[in-house]
């Protein structure tokens, strides 16, 4: 059987996309094969490790579990739509980055977490950041990360 | 990669839904409706299921409900755990749910995909389990109402081609000493050994569990035997302990009588949070 693929509008980081993609295709192979976008990161592709994160209308997802024809006409963020946010400088200055594979998913994990919740408490922080897998063990230096940004130490350049 | 092909559908009404299904069921595509999508998407990859259509309901209307009316709680079958837990109106389901997988996931699984799911834990329905909750059900010939557990036995008992589109809560419900207990044998985001939640109603407790055995339960046997306070309570636990509906699980997450020591104990401190035992 050959697969039908169907087009679509994709609002990808605050472009309008058109994109062509079966039904069983995932937005993490569509963001990356199709369109070039290699941020997202293939690791687990089964919800385990987060590498694949994007921003689905600022909330952290993992494109590895998301079907991309679900994302028709949704607002969709990589890492490549980031530009210079206070997260990425904290990240540079507190050391947060050892291999880098885990990285994008990771600045966009916080960087929802400090837009969505300015006052977050350690425990919401570990809360959110538990959902992404570091096999360099950059726990502690991301935490910092995101508290740095919280506390203000970093502004949009 | 999901090596298989199907079609993708996102109707915008519940008859829309109801009506693919049925069309597609006869073309022989073996449609199933799709949510959150974790598990289907998990196990399409791994070759454990296939379809030829996949319908997505978050576009309908009434599975996307979350609020309290008329002294009741509606929640949408489309509703994410973490908007639940936002939201916060049944702190005793905001509890349970948050211990099901992680953050992010919790943006992905609706409270539907998780109750209807294949995965042996599906926690979020221990507190509906508990407060005698409604599930209102729609096929093409028509819609009902009834309560979760005359549908429920293990598992959600939907016909072909039905729809689970809310779960209903009376209000008193909701604010009724609770506890929820989650075990994990290592790391906190792993699948857990067990959950316990339990809520005290009429200064009766009434408890369900998931991870214990191959189905979450709610038991009226070990109920009676932990509200049996003619006896002492380690005999209730350990009553209740017998009283199990299945064998206890014995897998890679615990033994069965690490299981079983892990829960005699989670029964104690069940006790103690609801404070009829310091």
């Amino acid at each position: 059987m050959i697969a039908t693929k169907h087009a679509f509008n994709l609002l990808l980081n605050g472009e309008q996309k058109e994109v062509y993609a079966r039904g069983s295709d995932t937005l993490l192979n569509v963001l990356r094969g199709q369109l070039g976008l290699t941020g997202a990161k293939p690791a687990c592709e089964n919800g385990d490790c987060d590498a694949c994160t994007v921003l689905v209308a600022g909330k952290p997802m993992k494109s590895c579990l998301i079907l991309a024809q679900e994302m028709a006409n949704c607002a969709v963020t990589t890492i490549e739509g980031l530009h210079n946010t206070p997260m990425q400088q904290a990240f540079i200055q507190k050391g947060a980055v050892q291999c880098g594979y885990c990285t994008p998913a990771f600045i966009l994990n916080s960087h929802a977490l400090v837009t969505l919740h300015p006052d977050a408490s350690d425990e919401f922080i570990d809360d959110w950041l538990a959902s992404n897998l570091c096999r360099c063990t950059s726990y502690q230096e991301i935490k910092e990360a995101v508290k740095a940004v919280l506390a203000g130490e970093f502004v949009q350049a | 990669m999901i090596s298989c092909d199907f079609d993708y559908y996102r109707p915008t009404s519940l008859i829309q839904a109801l009506q693919l299904h049925q069309d597609l069921s006869s073309q022989g595509k073996n449609p199933i409706y799709y949510s959150g999508g974790t598990e289907i998407i998990t196990m399409a990859r791994g070759n454990q299921m296939t379809t030829g259509a996949v319908i997505d309901v978050k576009g309908i209307p009434e599975c996307n409900v979350h609020e309290i009316s008329d002294g009741k709680l509606f929640i949408g079958a489309t509703v994410t755990l973490n908007q639940i837990e936002e939201a916060n109106y049944f702190p005793l389901l905001s509890k349970t749910s948050r211990g099901i997988a992680d953050h992010t996931s919790r943006n992905h699984i609706t409270l539907g995909g998780n109750i209807c799911g294949k995965i042996k834990y599906r926690e979020a329905i221990l507190p509906f389990l508990l407060s005698d909750s409604q599930v209102k059900i729609v096929a093409l010939n028509g819609e009902k109402t009834v309560s979760l557990q005359s549908v429920f036995d293990g598992m959600l008992q939907l016909h072909q081609g039905e729809l689970l589109t809310q779960i209903i809560t009376e209000d008193q419900y909701l604010t009724l000493p609770f506890v929820s207990l989650r075990k994990v044998k290592q790391v906190y985001i792993d699948y857990p050994l067990m959950t316990v939640a339990a809520l005290k109603k009429n200064q009766q407790i009434r408890a369900a569990f998931s991870g214990i055995c191959e189905f979450p339960f709610r038991s009226n046997r070990i109920e009676d035997a932990l509200n049996n306070t003619n006896a002492a309570i380690e005999n209730r636990i350990e009553h209740a302990l017998s009283q199990l509906p299945a064998p206890i699980l014995n897998d890679q997450q615990g033994s069965a009588q690490y299981r079983q020591f892990v829960l005699r104990n989670t029964l104690y401190e069940t006790f103690q949070a609801l404070e009829e035992y310091k």
